[in-house]
């Protein structure tokens, strides 16, 4: 039985009194309940409203877009790193891929705000879910507050797969599973529909970043962490989103655009442009960490100037 | 009606005695939280004995994000995201690091606005019980994140500056996040402001910060389900010289069982 049972009880005047005893322990102990609920709900923080990117780092990554060849910083592995490198974006224009959506990490990964919003339960105020506006290429998240499980491992994969939140103090822990085989780096390292996310909204003050913790054990070999900032924003965004309608781009259907082994044309691009050489490029854990500065030391040749995608101020 | 009354009545009596019992409870609760009910009132908790969560320990920087212009030294005029004025563009691109090196500026992207942004590894500590420590072995840096501001001791400006630092805590929460495993995470964080630094680079290729900026950062904790302790610091720096907005941005570090990895090096202005 719960509270509200409880309340119906106290206010059905026309059913036999209960005895003192019992109304007094029906009271304390929804007094008890209530301000208990009051304690853990005040540990929570105020999510709601439009929050605008500050995308002042990776800002190629999620503006533009990064290089066809550009796996820095990612720990994927060789399955991961082949299929990559097989991946044309002339698949974008295919009828059939161009409302594939982005995953759900796009959260992170791409240049847009985020506008959430929560849905409460009629009755107890309680917040049922958690909602994260959707964009042109990024689906509506939903994130189920209301203590549902997680579907069965042979259920439907959805693009924006299946995400439930707890509060750990004041911090949103949402987790995803059952996404679509995707990306994490929109030139096409992959994904796989066994990869779940881990994000945690942590709000301070004004600012709220998002840490995004990814784990797939088809393609990464250790967990793909990323975090973004977020400003509040008195402007209102209006989220936007699907439906997406396809049209022809002049892609033919008689195949699908992409690189047989060896012979992706971009893949010294960033070696060529900026010195950074190949092992770095196609990414791998031993790269993300202080130590591989050694490597690179013997290994890196810095231009003399930036030629291609220099940012700054328009000159 | 009478039913009615007859029934009311004794509700209320319950309520009555419900909230005595909350009352007393809370009375009670009150007087164990203050150790005696008459006794005299205790100093407040330090800042190390109140601290939420711990930030102390090895942590080592995972490079995922920004990592060309982290990892290794950008290209001259290389500014992609950096919300620059014109005239900070006009100085970096005069950026000459060897130059920097003899003047004794090997340092400059090494300052508190930049440092956290550099790989390599942090250790925290405590220097007293009012003053947090962070060291980083890259350019063998030492911040001082100081809670009570008349410690703070005035003075030329320096790479890493004055910080004066607070605990932002959540409104409830009695865990302590970075505590022992299994003991659920109160929340709250620590939100450092840094002034008086020495003009520097956000980015080792001369992106300049000028001696008027001010950094505002954000230390957060998180355990992941695999275990692994997480520090996220959220950083904005204002500088109304060289930044047409505040450039923000947020870097994370993966706590370590020890001291593995840790290799003092000094600055270095074009590596």
């Amino acid at each position: 039985m719960g509270p509200h049972a409880l309340l119906i009880d106290l206010v059905a005047m026309d059913r036999p009194p209960v005895s003192i005893p019992r109304a007094a322990a029906i009271v304390a102990l929804t007094l008890l309940t209530l301000a208990g609920a009051g304690r853990s709900a005040s540990a929570q923080v105020e999510l709601s409203g439009s929050w605008a990117a500050r995308n002042h780092e990776d800002g190629m990554e999620r503006g533009p877009g990064p290089y066809a060849v550009d796996y820095t910083g990612l720990p994927i592995n060789d399955d991961a790193r082949a299929k990559a490198l097989g991946y044309s974006a002339s698949q974008l224009f295919m009828i059939e891929r161009q409302c594939g959506l982005w995953p759900p990490v796009y959260l992170v990964l791409g240049p847009f705000g985020m506008k959430i919003w929560n849905e409460t339960d009629a009755v107890s105020g309680e917040t049922t879910a958690w909602k994260i506006g959707a964009w042109e290429d990024r689906a509506t998240t939903t994130i189920w507050m209301d203590g549902r499980p997680h579907p069965s491992e042979h259920a439907v994969h959805e693009r924006g797969g299946f995400t439930t939140g707890t509060w750990e103090g004041d911090m949103l822990v949402a987790y995803t599973t059952h996404m679509k085989a995707g990306v994490i780096r929109r030139n096409g390292v992959p994904s796989s529909d066994q990869a779940t996310m881990t994000t945690y909204f942590i709000r301070n003050r004004d600012l709220v970043t998002v840490l995004a913790i990814l784990e797939d054990p088809a393609y990464l070999t250790e967990p793909e962490v990323i975090t973004k900032n977020f400003q509040l924003d008195s402007a209102p965004m209006r989220p936007i989103g699907p439906p997406c309608v396809p049209g022809y781009e002049g892609a033919g259907s008689d195949s699908v655009p992409h690189y047989l082994p060896g012979e992706n044309p971009s893949i010294d691009e960033l070696t060529t442009l900026y010195g950074i050489p190949r092992d770095a490029v196609l990414g791998g854990a031993h790269t993300l960490y202080p130590e591989y500065r050694k490597t690179l030391r013997d290994t890196y040749v810095r231009p003399e100037h930036c030629v291609r995608n220099c940012g700054g101020p328009p000159r | 009606m009478g039913r009615s009354v007859r029934t009311v009545r004794p509700l209320l009596h319950a309520v009555g005695v419900a909230l005595m019992t909350l009352g007393a409870s809370g009375v009670a609760l009150a007087q164990v939280e203050s150790g005696r009910g008459q006794a005299p009132p205790t100093p407040p908790l330090t800042p190390r004995a109140s601290a939420p969560i711990d930030l102390t320990g090895d942590w080592v920087s995972v490079v995922t994000e920004d990592w060309r212009y982290r990892m290794v030294t950008p290209a001259r005029g290389d500014y992609q995201s950096v919300p620059m004025t014109p005239e900070a563009v006009t100085l970096a691109d005069a950026w000459d690091p060897a130059a920097d090196e003899a003047a004794g500026n090997a340092c400059k992207s090494y300052g508190a606005a930049a440092i956290m942004r550099v790989p390599g590894r942090l250790r925290v500590s405590w220097a007293d019980d009012a003053t947090l420590r962070l060291d980083t072995d890259a350019g063998s840096q030492t911040r001082l994140f100081r809670f009570s501001p008349d410690q703070a001791t005035p003075g030329p400006p320096t790479w890493q500056g004055e910080s004066t630092a607070q605990w932002e805590l959540p409104r409830t929460g009695r865990g302590r996040a970075g505590g022992p495993p299994g003991e659920p995470p109160g929340g709250g964080s620590l939100r450092v402001v840094t002034t008086n630094m020495r003009g520097g680079y956000l980015r080792k290729n001369g992106v300049p910060y000028s001696d008027r900026a001010t950094l505002t950062e954000y230390f957060n904790v998180v355990q992941h389900r695999n275990g692994d302790w997480w520090l996220v610091v959220t950083a904005v720096v204002e500088d109304p010289q060289y930044l047409r907005q505040p450039f923000s941005v947020s870097s994370h570090f993966r706590k370590q069982a020890g001291g593995a990895g840790w290799d003092p090096t000094p600055c270095s202005s074009t590596w």
